[in-house]
């Protein structure tokens, strides 16, 4: 055993019985009521009489066979009840199955546990508890391996293996950090630029035809996705979730516009992003009563007829308006893509590229 | 040896079996040491098990649903049985669940007992830490375990909500458009972190299969190693124990593992995995062929997520209106960042909280009698106050619903509850020390007086009592071994000087234990005893005269 060794066991030896650990701010009570030991034993009725002790045998074995039965059903029923085109198939196949594994299952468990509680012994008993830490012997006997390991390695002793070993193993993980790099691309300008160009048609979510102002009466609403997207394109889902609009026609004389925004619209037609500037929800919801817009999700309300201004809710940004024209043949069009990036925020979106 | 060939010969291919074993694996000395290991018996200690129990079934299911499931997000136009599809464009994701789901027997019941046992799982952890809180149970030596326990909770919402979102369809699509939205929130790296996710734009067609990785591998496989530690650490200190006659710190009172705690553990798990396959034959869970498959564009009103996401949800949803701000040309979404700091703030204060306590009470011994909830008042209220802020902000995720099913005014029902958010955990936290005190207060009246044993005399001068009784010692133990402490003054340290920490803990061990009531001793208990005997002898003498 070595100097310093020594010294820590005979600090710590006969140390640390229970009693000796710091009580704090407990307080010991000396005239505090006595344990009077474990409850005396309940006899149960299966001790105490056969009759009753057969019975329980009976309905143990009785649970297990009712075990054996429900599985058996479940294999008759898997072949027994096939699924088809017909979805009724589907349930009657589910709830066979169902059923007989359950029975199968639940006559185990029921049965392992009546038999433990009626025929296995229930007398209460006590094991003697061990501090969890080890015994002063043990202490030091393990403070003495790591002493020796210490000085057979040098490990405190020469600095300098020391040093560099924490610089190698501050340094080993990074090369496994970077290879995440390419789990995504830089995202460059995506995030503030969607399918919108100048001219593109509006057209009906899903199927892709174009609408004719003289379609939209007053109150009507429209999904609209910019004409020429299609669903087998690779991109599809990602211009979409940037692109989907929300088409309103209300009362030109209920419009409140600002004069910068007095030519995005036509004739009470507005156009507004469907993607909610809080976290990206659809904003599908719309109440003609009050014209407003609701998100699904976190109850974001925009006033459509004022800009689409947020009047409730966790978002804090209006609506992005898409400029729209008509074209010589009638048809809805954009006059650009949207003028500012669409959706949720993010930390940049402001910033002039 | 030659008695363990002679056993061998005796009893045939058991105790062969036995022998062959453990010559090759030693398992004699295992059985020796843990065979007859005692584990006291308490209902609510099943709530722990329920949720390992959940998890091995989630292992089981999950297995099967491998063998189906494709985690690919390329498009595909739907060909299978379920009409109402047919002819869509869909994600191969999608695609094969709808297959399990109707063109594989028992696939459908498969996913439902899957689904179901995910949601008992995190169910059943919660009811197990709300247990071993209010019990405090996390006191030494247990305060790593806790931190271990907490862990395995939070993996067990990761688990779920990344298998919540593998089906592609367009309820967890749109869940997951929201986790995007969330960390575009978080400033300068938001939009950085978002796209390595994704592996690009929203939704972009990695997500399934980085989010099946971590479903059916990562967090699994820890969830695996955090249980064995869990477990490995529960042989260690050995199991809790009510505090009852016979049960001490030193001790451990209950029943052998063999044979009684092997047939009831084993027999539970096989009623827990019946239960929930009961549950997933009859009740219809996630029924992802009426959502279809993902599209940015349509969702469906009134749509909730699983039950423990809720809470984070309904923080979401409590943000007030206009909190965003701008700082120079950025962006700062408070009324993302706010939800998020508020969240995990609560859940940081849930894994430091065994180290607080300790700190204040100073105590350092190894406590292993549990405690009735209402003798650590302050414990108790502080738990009730955190679940009633889960619960407000749980809630809060059922906004819309609660004012369409009650036909309220949905702005009034937010703004109620982003009030009760702050009121309501403070009413709960004071309402909750009251009783518990109110409590202790009764149980020491009962201690010291007896019960009532519902006898009403009159005596010679006309007074009414009732007489008491006293207590079964064994029942008086129950109501008076609890641990007792008291506040502290701060007090100056060997330089003389009185530290920040303690004044701190001063003023906490002031906040835990001002309002105590210590438990009934001997000296109490005789007392009134003494003066219950002489009112006994006055109430015969009453009898004996008017005879």
């Amino acid at each position: 055993m070595s100097e310093k060794s020594k010294a820590v066991a005979n600090k710590s030896s006969g140390a640390y019985s229970d009693h000796e650990y710091e009580k704090g701010l407990t307080v010991i009570h000396e005239d505090a009521v006595a344990n009077p030991g474990i409850e005396p034993h309940r006899v149960r009725m299966t001790d105490k009489s056969e009759k009753h002790e057969k019975n329980a045998v009976r309905q143990v074995a009785l649970l297990f066979s009712l075990s054996m039965l429900g599985s058996a059903l479940a294999l008759y029923a898997y072949f027994a009840f096939p699924i088809s085109e017909d979805l009724t198939t589907v349930r009657i196949n589910t709830l066979f199955l169902g059923v007989g594994i359950t029975l199968g299952l639940l006559g185990i468990g029921i049965g392992a546990v009546h038999w433990a509680k009626t025929l296995m012994p229930d007398n209460e008993v006590s094991e003697e508890r061990h501090l969890t830490r080890g015994s002063d012997e043990k202490r030091a006997a393990a403070i003495e391996i790591i002493n020796l390991a210490n000085q057979e390695s040098g490990f405190s002793r020469r600095k300098l293996i020391r040093r560099t070993l924490y610089g190698s193993l501050a340094l080993f993980p990074l090369p496994g950090i970077i290879l995440f790099a390419d789990l995504g691309p830089n995202l460059g300008d995506k995030l503030r630029h969607t399918a919108w160009k100048q001219g593109t048609r509006l057209t009906k979510d899903p199927y892709g035809s174009p609408i004719k102002a003289s379609e939209v009466t007053v109150g009507s609403v429209f999904h609209v996705i910019p004409e020429g997207l299609n669903p087998d394109q690779e991109d599809y889902l990602e211009q979409k979730a940037k692109a989907a609009v929300l088409l309103v026609r209300v009362d030109q004389d209920e419009l409140v516009e600002t004069a910068e925004r007095a030519t995005w619209s036509y004739q009470g037609i507005v156009a507004y992003s469907k993607i909610c500037t809080h976290v990206g929800c659809p904003v599908a919801l719309y109440e003609q009563h009050t014209h407003h817009l609701l998100c699904p999700c976190h109850q974001s309300t925009f006033d459509l007829v004022n800009g689409c201004k947020v009047v409730f809710g966790p978002a804090t940004r209006p609506l992005p308006q898409l400029p729209i024209a008509v074209d010589s043949e009638g048809y809805l069009i954009a006059q650009s893509d949207f003028h500012e990036p669409v959706g949720p925020s993010f930390w940049d979106r402001s910033v002039q590229q | 040896m030659s008695n363990v060939a002679n056993t061998q010969k005796k009893n045939g291919f058991l105790a062969g079996t036995a022998n062959y074993v453990d010559e090759r694996v030693g398992v004699a000395g295992i059985l020796k040491e843990f065979g007859r290991k005692i584990f006291p018996d308490h209902w609510s200690f099943m709530l722990g098990e329920v949720a390992l129990y959940s998890f091995l079934v989630l292992l089981l299911s999950g297995t099967f649903l491998t063998f189906f499931f494709q985690p690919s997000m390329t498009d595909v136009i739907y060909d299978g049985v379920y009409a109402p599809l047919k002819g869509a464009h869909m994600s191969i994701a999608y695609s094969s669940s709808l297959d399990i789901t109707f063109e594989v027997r028992g696939g459908l019941l498969m996913r439902q007992v899957h689904h179901w046992s995910a949601l008992l799982f995190v169910a059943a952890a919660g009811l197990h830490m709300l247990r071993v809180f209010f019990t405090g149970a996390f006191r030494k030596p247990r305060e790593i375990n806790w931190v271990v326990g907490f862990v395995l909770f939070v993996l067990g919402m990761a688990a779920g909500f990344t298998g919540y979102s593998l089906p592609d369809d367009l309820l967890s699509g749109n869940g997951l458009r929201i986790i995007d939205g969330m960390i575009k929130g978080v400033p300068v790296i938001g939009t950085g972190i978002s796209s390595l996710l994704f592996g690009g734009e929203f939704p972009g067609h990695a997500i399934v299969g980085r989010l099946y990785s971590l479903h059916i591998m990562l967090i699994p496989a820890l969830i695996l190693v955090f249980l064995a530690v869990h477990l490995f650490m529960l042989v260690i200190h050995k199991h809790t124990h009510y505090s009852g006659p016979g049960k001490k710190d030193t001790n451990v009172v209950g029943y052998p593992l063999m044979p009684v705690y092997v047939a009831k553990a084993g027999g539970f798990f096989f009623i827990v995995f019946g239960v929930i396959m009961l549950i997933a034959t009859f009740f219809t869970i996630n029924p992802i062929w009426n959502y279809g498959g993902y599209d940015p564009s349509p969702v469906s009103a009134g749509t909730q997520p699983d039950w423990y996401i809720g809470w984070l949800d309904g923080a979401l949803r409590l943000a007030p209106t206009g909190i965003e701000f701008m700082i120079g040309d950025y962006t700062v979404s408070t009324n993302i960042l706010l939800p998020l700091v508020i969240s995990l703030v609560f859940l940081a204060a849930v894994a430091i909280y065994p180290f607080v306590e300790n700190w204040v009470t100073g105590d350092k011994r190894e406590h292993h009698v549990l405690d009735r909830p209402r003798n650590a008042p302050v414990r108790t209220a502080i738990g009730a106050a955190g679940v009633t802020f889960y619960a407000v902000l749980w809630a809060g995720a059922s906004t819309d619903l609660i004012a369409t099913n009650f036909k309220m005014n949905l702005n009034q029902v937010l703004l109620s509850m982003q009030i009760s958010l702050i009121i309501l955990p403070i009413v709960a936290f004071l309402v909750t020390k009251r009783v518990c005190l109110a409590l202790q207060r009764k149980d020491k009246e009962i201690a010291i007086h007896g019960r009532e044993s519902g006898r009403i005399v009159r005596l010679p001068h006309g007074e009414y009592i009732e007489v008491h009784e006293p207590l079964d010692p064994h029942d008086l133990y129950k109501l008076v071994d609890f641990k007792d402490y008291k506040p502290t003054l701060a007090r100056p340290n060997a330089q003389g000087k009185i530290t920040v920490a303690a004044r701190l803990r001063s003023s906490l061990s002031k906040f835990y234990f001002e309002d105590r009531i210590a438990p009934a001793t001997q000296t109490e208990i005789d007392e009134a005893a003494h003066h219950a005997h002489e009112l006994e002898v006055e109430v015969q003498k009453a009898i004996e005269s008017a005879k």
